[in-house]
């Protein structure tokens, strides 16, 4: 299947034996067991414990065949098919056999197959009706009559022991697939049964609810919640991460009804995260924009809402929406000129809306002002690595993973952030003889698989990977043949490095020098090695640093170019690398053809019949302080929630309350939303056709499953429809006539088409209609020819810690939620599993500020203050706080700064300088000078208050009532945090 | 030190040890020596040799095997053959170092046997008894003969002797050796030993392992625990060798945390080996090197099957897995692997000691050498025997055993363990080796051997195995996770009397079923006790069945307790024991139980006196008793007309 894709490597010559299976002559591959011979050539052997993506198991016997020479009744499943081999699989022995275990599954299980929410995919059902059953035999049986309790604990399903038939098909799943390991087999004999470590409920467990045991389960023990059987089931691409897992959506009366990976899926093979299969109940949402809104008359921009948008918005038709949204526009193009006018094109689009945006963005508004959110997470990696090899796409695939011996995950949390992608590596690892470095200033899961793990300090990114080259060259480990023909700029690199001791790298990183030693050994010596990263590389004012610190790591031991080698910058969003792809960037046109190219602005100028500017255009994070300066006066938006994912919100909020005309094209009422002129309801990714490309640049197919909900429109629809009104209509009337025109004018697509994205996808660059799609990149020369080492010197990041601010705050993503939680905190069950945004904090920093768990912390910058609940855990370094960013109620990018890499303009998320204090002590202190004092310096406070000695006397032994009657009645979490403050206090 | 030097050391050790001045008294301290207090007799036997300031030795040994008389003594006087005291009490250790040791009085009245030159009055000669007569002693060689925590004492018996002779031949010569010896394998399923090791030896590979199951878990099973604690060296030994056959570097020993005293002997035996550089690189110089590490099981019986124990071994539950591929392939670690049991590598030793064909001249034509078992059950002399292969069945039951106590019959005896099955009375003559056992439908198992007599019920001992081994399933194949279950819960029924019609066929095609269809060696021979008991003893099932009637009168639901009235003497003292209050009476009244109430304990006939035996237990019959209590006198005078007129 891999050929088929990348037409590069050639598979295996397997060796072909052949078997007689009931008399019919058989071929099967050397190694095939006998019931995957007979499977493959449609000779159906019942099992309950089979399953082609688990290991062989032989638990539920019910696959037993008749082979001539052997004694007994092996068990198909497990016994390998050799050549010339007599099998026979429905004799009498064998149907006796079968037909006596089904009696004894019969017997210990519930009958209650009416209401049982398995119902039509029961396997069990449907082997005793193959085998087929007598009642007469089934009443000699002794009937179970133990009830055991039913575990519902977790909100997306729930599990009964008593229709367990033990076949560990869930076990196997939890542990060989997605690398977790939350359920195992417990006690024997008829006792044994499957549950979590010390028969916790499910949710008290290290359950990730990906729910790959439940779409396993054969019976009805472990079943979805609220699920029922669609009407039809429609094949298309998950909307959370941009790993693209392809799925089937199953529909029922213009509803998602149920959910299950595709087990053909190229990138998925059949799993699903917790967000991909249980995240979807967002698009029936009631909260859903269902018809244009237009801001009533003098409601200010910034006034507070209380969450009812018809007191802020009314109704009203496309029409009228369009001819206000068109004149607006027009009249701001005609004052101010097109470049006052700029717009948001968004990574959640599929590749056609991205493109009809950015092309109504330069042939009708006239601008180059166009970008994305991927100016938040990879603008760096796409600036660094086409420095370093001309191309700024991940080099390999997925299936690279498989042949990889040693994985360098750094900045990265890769099992929660691109789970599927993460239970590759974990699976690797514990299965094969694969190798994991893992560097993140936090304790992430992945640490717990990696044979050394480095802890570095944020934004000591350079530092680290110039060690790691040091010690690579110190000990002769570069790959000399590959620096020297496929290379430049080696040497300046060489001395650069030569710095980076272990003992400098240990002094700036905190990585102890042994560890440093140890895994640029692995790194150097590994066979073939490739390096994931995500936003903890890119979030820097030194991203673009960062990332080509990475391309050098790996240029240095040619570990580039091959299979199961290669660059891996994990790509956020859904469609992010299409959006970048399909040109939604102020300085490229699709296909990464520079717009400040004269013969590629003929080439669109040709093609769009119109003129365009030459002029790169500004960036999502410069628009704020465009709009500040006045220069940007119109804003449009697709599907983007800046004021959730712009660094230092406060800013950008003040920003965009100035602007004098926004329009947000949404699905929901966003953050953002709230402050637009007016509001466009688009379609939700369910009911759109297109395409997502993924971060392995697979170009898949999105289908459409639902009708969007009352007036809401396919996002290229509603820009082609606006674009008509200005008068430039576009012309498309669906979306594969936008592919099409998108392959002829973007060469790296090519040869993409719909119909030839049906088997899978095709992984660009694909040129033309016959070209298989390309598997990895730099295969004999890099893109840009010889690959560029950079020398990087290490620069601090661009905050640091003060008196007033005592901490590091890192921003990053939970499992269960998306990015400004629009969606995910939509859905139901992942909002349940995840409801509320915590601070980790490290149990040393806790106990120095006299803060417990749970306790509500203020947390603030030099930029804003927010309050949040505190979770103490080992996993947070000492000194570093860490926050996700998708609750609105606590918006973590109030306190981020807005400190931009000089070259890629992407915002220093990682690294903010915040103070963390008992949120009813940051209160209290607030209109009491005194109280401040007392819990900032007691002892001083003691001195500058000429105080009596009876006050000295009852400050010193901690009478808190005494201090009451001073500054009034004190909250009793500040009661028991101040009387411990006093207690410590050396007087 | 080389070899042929710690040897000579060991010898003269051994040799000054024989030849000292001063007496010597050999103390059983395996567990069942200990388990009957031989930790107190030690005790008393120091406390009164201090205070009779008598110079002697105290050595302690493992078990001889005569369990029934444990705790046991062997005192050997200088010049004087050694004579054995068994049943020993505090007491009458003192007596006996008064008497013999000092005053020179044998006590032939408390010596079980003497054995070594020489003739004493009155006490016969150990081996020539009934019970140790037919023993032949190959793995048990050293037990209770020398001090299991001396490794010198191993060697001048001949210990690393096997070893040293193994490590001059190339290792498909030791391998054939082997095969020679007709040696199988002692765990159960009895495969040719030498065959296995070649496997293991052909498979490709670098690293090979041997391990040693000593995971023994029948219940009652006692043959390997007594051989480590007796002679633990005998089994490292073999392994050495098994593993310079295959080419395995290094080896474990999977044995149950259940046995402290054995993972103690092995310990320390491990270390004397180091130390005569015995284990570790480059052994006896020969370039050999082998390590050996010791696993403690938690007590899965499971555990005890090949490729369960190795999963337990890598730290994963413990459960078997289908095979292919067999361990000899692809065992622990995915490595190729051979796994033989304690008494296996007991034997190998003995062979490379002493010759494959020596080891060949006893035992039957298929089955080789010799076989231990545990003797348990209504015997007289229960305890730890090894016997050679086609020896019958009487001859263990009657000559070794004793026969059964109380002048009971003998119904049945059990072999196998739980999962093997009963041989009846009938086939008292049946040639004990691997064929003949499973012609019967029974196992020869890993050795264990319960005797069973008339009092027992067939339907109820079968529910006690099943029992067994349906707690013991790992629960991860059907037939045995729930069809033991199935059948358990049928025997359940019948021996409550509630048995359907048809429940012994039900019975016995499930037991075919699960036979047939179950993963491993514990699923496919649970069934066995079933197919024997319903084989031999159908008559006891359809007593239950149809007339809810245990004939051994031990089903608790099928019996009743009645007061004879025509023997009821009123004495009232069955009332006053009764502990459910089901009897009622009076003074000189004949007494009766109330049904509803009784809770069958039985108490009533234990205490019903003797010269009246007014007190019956019955089962399937009804016994006609007054409604309320009457006068004593008064059922005298009817008894005597009902037996007139039964007479007419």
């Amino acid at each position: 299947m891999m050929s088929a894709i990348t037409g590069t490597i050639a598979e295996e010559k397997l060796e072909t034996i052949t078997l007689t299976i009931n008399g019919q002559e058989v071929k099967a591959k050397k190694g095939d067991t006998v019931l995957e011979a007979a499977l493959e050539a449609g000779i159906y052997i019942p099992t309950l414990c089979y399953d082609p993506d688990l290991k062989p198991y032989g638990a539920c016997r019910l696959c037993l065949v008749e082979i001539d020479g052997m004694r007994g009744l092996p068990t198909s499943c497990t016994t390998p098919a050799t050549d010339g081999m007599v099998v026979h699989t429905e004799t009498p022995w064998v149907n006796q056999r079968r037909c006596s275990t089904m009696e004894l599954i019969f017997a210990n299980h519930p009958g209650d197959c009416f209401t049982c929410a398995k119902n039509q995919q029961c396997e069990l059902l449907k082997i005793a009706q193959y085998i087929g059953m007598e009642q007469e035999h089934l009443d000699r049986l002794r009937k179970s009559t133990r009830l055991l309790p039913i575990d519902r604990s977790n909100p997306a399903f729930e599990y009964d022991p008593n229709k367990c038939i033990l076949c560990a098909k869930c076990v196997r799943a939890c542990h060989e697939i997605a690398g977790v390991g939350a359920i195992g087999l417990a006690f024997r004999g008829y006792e044994a049964k499957v549950t979590t470590a010390g028969e916790k409920p499910l949710i008290e467990s290290i359950c990730k609810s990906c729910g790959e045991c439940v779409a396993r389960c054969p019976t009805g023990a472990l079943t979805p919640k609220w699920e029922k059987a669609p009407t039809k089931e429609v094949k298309t691409i998950c909307p959370y991460c941009g790993v693209g897992c392809s799925m089937y959506l199953g529909v029922r009366d213009n509803r998602i009804v149920s959910v299950c990976g595709d087990p053909e899926g190229a990138t998925n093979k059949g799993s699903l995260c917790v967000k991909g299969r249980w995240g979807y109940d967002f698009i029936s949402h009631p909260e859903r924009l269902t018809t244009p809104l237009i801001r009533i008359d003098d409601t200010s921009r910034g006034a507070p809402h209380n969450g009812q948008p018809h007191e802020i918005f009314r109704e009203a038709t496309w029409d009228e929406a369009l001819e206000l949204v068109s004149n607006r526009l027009l009249e701001i193009k005609q004052t101010y000129g097109p470049n006052s006018l700029a717009a948001l094109s968004s990574a959640k689009c599929t590749n056609e809306d991205n493109y009809v945006m950015q092309k109504f963005t330069r042939a009708v508004l006239g601008t180059n002002n166009i970008d994305h959110c991927a100016r938040l997470c990879h603008a760096s990696t796409v600036v660094g690595a086409i420095a370093a090899f001309g191309q700024g796409a991940m080099s390999n695939s997925y299936s690279d993973f498989e042949k990889t011996d040693l994985f360098f995950v750094i900045g990265s949390n890769t099992t929660e952030c691109h789970p599927i992608i993460g239970s590759i590596i974990k699976r690797r690892v514990k299965f094969d003889d694969a190798k994991l470095i893992v560097a993140d200033p936090r304790s992430i899961e992945l640490g717990e698989f990696a044979v050394t793990k480095l802890q570095h300090k944020p934004g000591t990114d350079v530092a680290l990977v110039n060690g790691l080259m040091h010690v690579i060259i110190r000990d002769g480990l570069e790959d000399k043949e590959f620096i020297k023909e496929r290379t430049e700029g080696f040497e300046e690199m060489r001395q650069l490095v030569e710095k980076y001791t272990p003992e400098v790298v240990e002094e700036i990183t905190g990585v102890p020098r042994a560890d440093l030693e140890a895994a640029a050994h692995l790194f150097g010596e590994a066979k073939s090695a490739c390096i994931l990263y995500g936003m903890g590389i890119t979030q820097h004012t030194t991203g673009t640093d960062n990332v080509k610190s990475i391309a050098n790591l790996i240029m240095l031991t040619g570990n580039i170019g091959r299979e199961g080698t290669g660059f891996s910058p994990l790509r956020g969003q859904n469609n992010v690398q299409g959006a970048c792809d399909l040109g939604a960037l102020p300085n490229v046109y699709p296909g990464y053809q520079k717009v400040d190219d004269p013969a590629v602005k003929a080439k669109f100028e040709a093609a769009w019949g119109c003129e365009l500017s030459d002029k790169p255009g500004i960036t999502v994070t410069e628009i704020a302080d465009a709009i500040y300066q006045g220069s940007i006066k119109g804003l449009y938006i697709m599907g983007e929630n800046p004021l959730m994912s712009e660094p230092n919100l406060e800013h950008a909020r003040a920003a965009f309350e100035q602007i004098e005309f926004m329009v947000v094209q949404d699905i929901f009422l966003s953050e953002t939303a709230w402050l637009a002129d007016v509001v466009l309801p688009a379609a939700a990714f369910a009911e759109k056709d297109g395409t997502f490309t993924n971060t392995e640049r697979r170009v898949q197919r999105v289908r459409q499953a639902l009708l969007p909900p009352g007036e809401a429109k396919d996002d290229w629809q509603i820009i082609s429809d606006l674009a008509e009104r200005m008068g430039q209509p576009l012309g498309y009337q669906s979306a594969d006539q936008v592919m099409e025109e998108i392959a002829s004018l973007t060469p790296i697509y090519g040869g993409i088409r719909f119909e030839r994205l049906d088997e899978g996808g095709l992984q660009w660059p694909c040129p033309d209609t016959s070209h298989p799609g390309t598997k990895f990149l730099h295969q004999g020369s890099f893109a840009r020819g010889l690959g560029k080492f950079h020398a990087i010197d290490y620069i601090p990041p661009a905050e640091s810690i003060s008196e007033t601010f005592p901490l590091i705050l890192t921003t990053g993503r939970v499992l269960e939620h998306w990015h400004t939680g629009t969606m995910s905190r939509r859905s139901r069950v992942l909002s349940e599993l995840c409801p509320d945004g915590v601070v980790e904090m490290h149990p040393g920093d806790a106990l120095k500020l006299g803060l417990v768990e749970h306790d509500l912390v203020a947390l603030s910058s030099e930029r804003g203050k927010l309050e949040t609940t505190l979770h103490i855990t080992d996993r947070a370094m000492p000194g570093v706080v860490f926050m996700p960013f998708h609750w609105s109620e606590a918006p973590a990018n109030l306190l981020t700064s807005g400190a931009l890499d000089p070259q890629a303009k992407i915002p220093e998320f990682k690294v903010s300088a915040v103070n963390a204090v008992l949120a009813v002590l940051d209160r209290a202190v607030q209109d009491n000078e005194f109280l401040a004092r007392l819990a900032e310096n007691p002892a001083e406070a003691l001195k500058d208050y000429g105080l009596t000695s009876e006050e000295k006397a009852a400050l010193t032994r901690g009478d808190i009532r005494k201090i009451e009657s001073w500054v009034g009645k004190i909250d009793d979490r500040l009661r028991t945090w101040l009387s411990l403050r006093l207690s410590q206090e050396q007087w | 030190m080389d070899f042929r030097q710690i040897q000579s050391n060991a010898a003269s050790q051994w040799v000054a040890m024989q030849s000292s001045q001063k007496p010597r008294i050999l103390m059983g301290m395996g567990t069942c020596g200990i388990a009957a207090g031989a930790e107190d007799i030690v005790e008393a036997l120091n406390e009164r040799l201090a205070r009779g300031d008598i110079q002697a030795d105290i050595i302690r040994v493992g078990c001889i095997g005569l369990c029934y008389a444990e705790p046991l003594i062997e005192v050997i006087k200088p010049g004087k053959p050694s004579i054995f005291y068994g049943n020993l009490t505090p007491e009458l250790i003192s007596e006996i170092v008064e008497d013999y040791l000092i005053a020179d009085n044998p006590r032939p009245d408390l010596a079980l046997g003497i054995r070594g030159e020489g003739a004493l009055e009155g006490i016969p000669r150990l081996f020539d008894l009934p019970v140790l007569k037919p023993q032949v002693r190959i793995s048990l060689r050293n037990c209770g003969n020398i001090d299991p925590e001396n490794i010198n004492h191993y060697i001048a018996n001949g210990g690393y002797e096997g070893l040293a002779k193994a490590l001059t031949m190339n290792p498909q010569e030791v391998i054939d050796e082997v095969k020679k010896s007709g040696l199988r394998g002692r765990g159960g399923a009895g495969f040719s030993t030498g065959v296995k090791w070649q496997f293991c030896h052909d498979a490709p590979g670098n690293t090979k392992y041997v391990i040693c199951n000593a995971d023994e878990g029948d219940p009652g099973a006692f043959m390997d625990r007594a051989l480590l604690e007796g002679d633990p060296h005998a089994v490292l030994e073999g392994m050495l060798i098994g593993a310079y056959a295959i080419g395995a570097r290094e080896g474990y020993i999977y044995i149950r945390a259940e046995y402290p005293l054995a993972i103690q002997r092995l310990m320390v035996a491990i270390r004397q080996m180091e130390e005569y550089r015995l284990l570790g690189d480059n052994i006896m110089g020969s370039g050999f090197s082998f390590h050996i590490k010791i696993k403690e099981g938690a007590g899965a019986f499971v555990c005890g099957e090949e490729t369960a124990l190795m999963a337990s071994i890598e730290g994963s539950r413990g459960m078997p897995r289908s095979r292919p591929p067999f361990p000899a392939q692809s065992g622990l670690w995915g490595k190729p692997t051979n796994i033989n049991n304690v008494e296996t590598w007991g034997n190998v030793s003995a062979i490379l000691q002493k010759g494959g064909e020596w080891y060949a001249s006893y035992g039957t034509e298929r089955s080789k050498g010799t076989k231990n078992f545990s003797l348990a059950g209504q015997v007289v002399r229960t305890g730890l025997i090894e016997v050679p292969m086609g020896i019958a069945l009487r001859e263990i039951v009657y000559d070794i055993g004793g026969g059964i106590p109380g002048n009971k019959s003998l119904k049945a005896v059990q072999t196998g363990g739980p999962s093997g099955g009963f041989i009846p009375a009938s086939l008292i003559d049946l040639p004990v080796d691997y064929e003949s056992l499973t012609q019967t439908g029974s196992i020869m198992g890993s050795g264990g051997m319960v005797v069973i007599d008339e009092d027992t019920c067939m339907v109820e001992m079968t529910r006690f195995f099943l029992t067994f081994t349906q707690a013991e399933s790992c629960g991860k194949c059907i037939p045995c996770r729930w069809g033991t279950k199935q059948m358990l819960d049928i025997l359940e029924d019948i021996t409550n009397g509630k048995g359907r019609p048809g429940d012994i066929e039900l019975l016995q095609e499930l037991a075919e079923s699960v036979k047939d269809n179950s993963l491993c060696g514990l699923g496919q021979t649970a069934p066995n006790p079933v197919l024997t008991s319903t084989r031999y003893f159908r008559d006891e099932y359809e007593a239950h069945i149809n007339e809810k009637r245990c004939p051994a009168l031990a089903c608790t639901e099928l019996i009743s307790y009645y007061i004879l009235p025509d023997k009821c003497q009123g004495c009232g003292i069955c009332l006053r024991e009764c502990l459910s209050e089901a009897i009622s009476g009076g003074k000189r009244m004949v007494h009766i139980i109330d049904q509803s109430r009784c809770i069958k304990c039985g108490t009533c006939l234990d205490v019903c006196p003797t010269r009246f035996s007014a007190v019956v237990k019955v089962s399937g019959e009804e016994v006609i008793v007054p409604g309320e209590p009457v006068p004593v006198a008064a059922m005298k005078a009817s008894a005597v007309a009902s037996s007139r007129s039964s007479n007419e």
